[in-house]
């Protein structure tokens, strides 16, 4: 089974040998290192950018409107701040000239806590995301997403936002249906192939496994559990919590469907209406700040379009709006949506009586 | 008012062809005209804001005729600011569609009703989109100018900004993105530099004596030339893009100009006469020279003023865009920018 961060790797090679990717570059992204979380290890076109995440941006818009196909990363999305308005104009190049130009560039960014990141390497980035119109944003929960819809968004003619939940870096697919077609079964071999080894790098070369084509289609939510008591909606790392929760009321024989989005903008509205028809209940989860959060905007869509569909108010959890995710345990714990949490709110709306 | 700083002068004296003097004279009048109309229409109710170059047609002109235009990156990319007016007549712009932009018609191929005066955007010629944020456009120069490293024709990317932007932080990515050792990038970066940044005057914000002084640091030949000189202004543009275009190096080139209708029309946009006029000063060389006669400058002068004065008023008739056109390209359907896209012919 690939890691998550493989499997950017692995899309990434097929990106620059077969999708016409020019340019995989940010800080420390290029050899010896291969970026921080290990993510851009042995790729041909991968090449370390001065540390300045306005260059980055502005270079990445630059090389696609001469033709290039640029994946630019920034290291973390709490360094991500200082390039909005790089990040607007990007959103912007086709609008503002009336059609005249695209963008068509990838910028990939790691996101969120759970790893005990501190303040200034837990950041979220989906409620401001989601505030760029002219971008495409996705931010997968599994290796064969992540693998899907990285080759999607190197393919798409505008820019896109690859946001990586950083909790899940390391993290293997949980089943066959969650992992990179055409790797090899045996972890270790995987790793002997593509991951560099310690010390000097300066012979290795990797050897690619024969993976497919595959798209992932952007703007597809995926069912990841049926369910017909509740609906929850998230994406990234808590598709992971919220499956944990699911399994837990499982056994209080309460049955919840769980949505990964993966595409937050365009997002898959017909999905969640689909199963909001068939629940009558539906909890949006996110680990952003609460305050002007994407799920707002979807509880918003649900009571303006869903409203005589619902059997209990339509909830968010998102995380508390503080200036950052504090270092403790117990302090990271108190920020961002834990298990019981959603379990417990899960459980509510399920009984919720009108 | 305003304190030029001494200029000194490395570009050769080498007299220019009277025909090119006269085309760059014929351009100068027809981009003040142009402005001053745009200025007119603002003020008449027929544009909600201007903004532009009046007062830098001795730089912005010779600039224009010399890019290599076309599409792709064989040739130049243009990153414009919003006084380049100049430069895009002498590309061979029609100054109908500037006016279509100020009265936001449906028909303003720049942006169909969307963006401010002076905005431009021509695919066709590499003229990335003109935007309103200071600077943006010195983060984005270097990322064409790899692509044209890469291409291996003779193409360069030329930037353009104001002196009081260079304090922003894109203007030192420039500088870095573009001088990294064996990473070197063409790209003919331009301050043109008229001492202001809105009301705040040069030394308000500046310690360096010459803005150009910082390409010192980074290894990047510089250079100050009096912009308000279309003959100096050629000569130093020629021979700075010969430069880039050969050792596909960065040049950095400062033009002291003008400011002659104020920073927009929210500071009034009246006529500042105590700034040096470059097209005054022309018209005393050709006079001088016997290259033009006053009649018939200004039979020249007249003869556009009347042109854009027709134009304008057939421009507010023109349809403006519908409510529905919020929606159209937010996101585009095919990628437009991409190598198979291009009719250029280059591989």
């Amino acid at each position: 089974m690939a890691t998550f961060v493989q499997a950017v790797r692995m899309a990434l090679h097929v990106g620059e040998e077969r999708l016409g990717v020019t340019d995989i570059f940010g800080e420390d992204i290029g050899a010896p290192l291969g970026g921080v979380f290990t993510q851009t290890q042995g790729l041909r076109t991968a090449w370390n950018s001065p540390l300045d995440e306005r260059g980055i941006v502005g270079s990445a818009i630059g090389l696609a409107l001469a033709g290039q196909k640029p994946v630019a990363e920034i290291q973390f999305c709490d360094y991500a701040f200082n390039t909005i308005d790089l990040l607007k104009l990007a959103g912007a190049m086709c609008w503002s000239s009336n059609g005249d130009w695209n963008c068509p560039m990838v910028l990939m960014t790691p996101v969120g806590a759970g790893i005990h990141g501190s303040i200034y390497h837990s950041h979220s980035f989906d409620a401001q995301a989601t505030r760029l119109p002219g971008w495409k944003i996705v931010m997968p929960s599994t290796p064969r997403d992540a693998y899907g819809l990285l080759l999607s968004a190197i393919m798409d003619p505008n820019p896109v936002m690859f946001l990586a939940p950083k909790a899940l870096l390391r993290q293997k697919a949980q089943s066959p249906e969650e992992d990179v077609p055409g790797v090899p079964s045996d972890d270790r071999e995987l790793s002997k192939m593509i991951d560099a080894p310690l010390g000097d790098r300066s012979k290795w070369r990797p050897r690619w496994p024969n993976t497919p084509d595959l798209f992932v289609p952007l703007g597809e939510a995926r069912v990841v559990r049926e369910g017909c008591d509740a609906t929850v909606v998230t994406y990234g790392r808590h598709v992971h919590v919220c499956a944990k929760a699911c399994a837990e009321l499982e056994a209080e024989k309460i049955d919840v469907e769980l949505i990964d989005l993966r595409t937050l903008h365009p997002y898959d509205w017909t999905a969640i209406v689909k199963s909001v028809k068939k629940t009558g209940r539906v909890l949006f989860v996110n680990e952003d700040t609460e305050i002007t959060n994407f799920g707002e905007h979807l509880v918003r869509r649900t009571v303006d379009e869903l409203f005589y569909e619902l059997h209990a108010p339509p909830k968010v959890i998102a995380g508390k709006h503080l200036p950052g995710v504090g270092l403790a345990d117990n302090l990271e714990k108190a920020s961002v949506p834990q298990q019981d949490e959603i379990r417990d709110a899960l459980r509510n709306l399920a009984r919720h009586e009108p | 008012m305003a304190q030029v700083v001494s200029v000194p002068r490395r570009v050769s004296d080498e007299a220019l062809s009277p025909e090119l003097l006269v085309q760059m004279y014929d351009l100068m009048v027809k981009a003040r005209v142009l402005e001053e109309r745009l200025i007119r229409m603002q003020k008449q109710g027929d544009g909600y804001f201007w903004i532009g170059g009046p007062g830098e047609e001795a730089f912005s002109v010779p600039l224009g005729l010399l890019v290599h235009k076309g599409q792709g990156p064989e040739f130049d990319y243009l990153h414009l600011h919003y006084r380049g007016g100049g430069t895009m007549l002498a590309l061979g712009a029609d100054p109908v569609d500037a006016l279509r932009q100020m009265k936001n018609t449906a028909t303003d191929p720049y942006s169909g009703g969307r963006n401010f005066a002076s905005h431009y955007s021509v695919r066709k010629w590499n003229v990335v989109p003109v935007s309103s944020p200071i600077e943006v456009q010195y983060a984005m120069a270097p990322g064409t100018a790899m692509a044209q490293k890469r291409a291996g024709g003779k193409g360069i990317t030329i930037v353009t900004g104001g002196d009081a932007g260079t304090a922003e932080g894109e203007f030192a990515s420039c500088l870095i993105w573009s001088s990294r050792k064996g990473h070197e990038l063409p790209v003919l970066i331009v301050v043109t530099n008229n001492q202001y940044g809105i009301s705040t005057p040069y030394d308000g914000q500046h310690g360096e004596k010459r803005v150009s002084d910082r390409g010192a640091a980074f290894g990047i030949r510089s250079l100050t030339i009096d912009g308000n000189d279309p003959e100096t202004s050629y000569r130093a543009i020629r021979s700075a893009m010969d430069y880039v275009r050969t050792e596909r190096k960065p040049f950095f080139l400062e033009a002291m100009v003008s400011r002659l209708y104020g920073h927009s029309s929210s500071s009034g946009a009246n006529f500042v006469s105590e700034e040096a006029d470059c097209i005054a000063q022309f018209e005393a060389k050709l006079e001088d020279r016997k290259i033009l006669t006053r009649a018939r400058m200004s039979e020249l002068r007249t003869k556009y003023t009347e042109e854009l004065l027709e134009a304008s008023k057939r421009v507010r008739e023109e349809p403006q865009p519908e409510p529905e056109d919020v929606w159209k390209h937010v996101f585009a359907e095919e990628n437009m920018v991409g190598k198979a896209a291009r009719k250029d012919g280059a591989s």
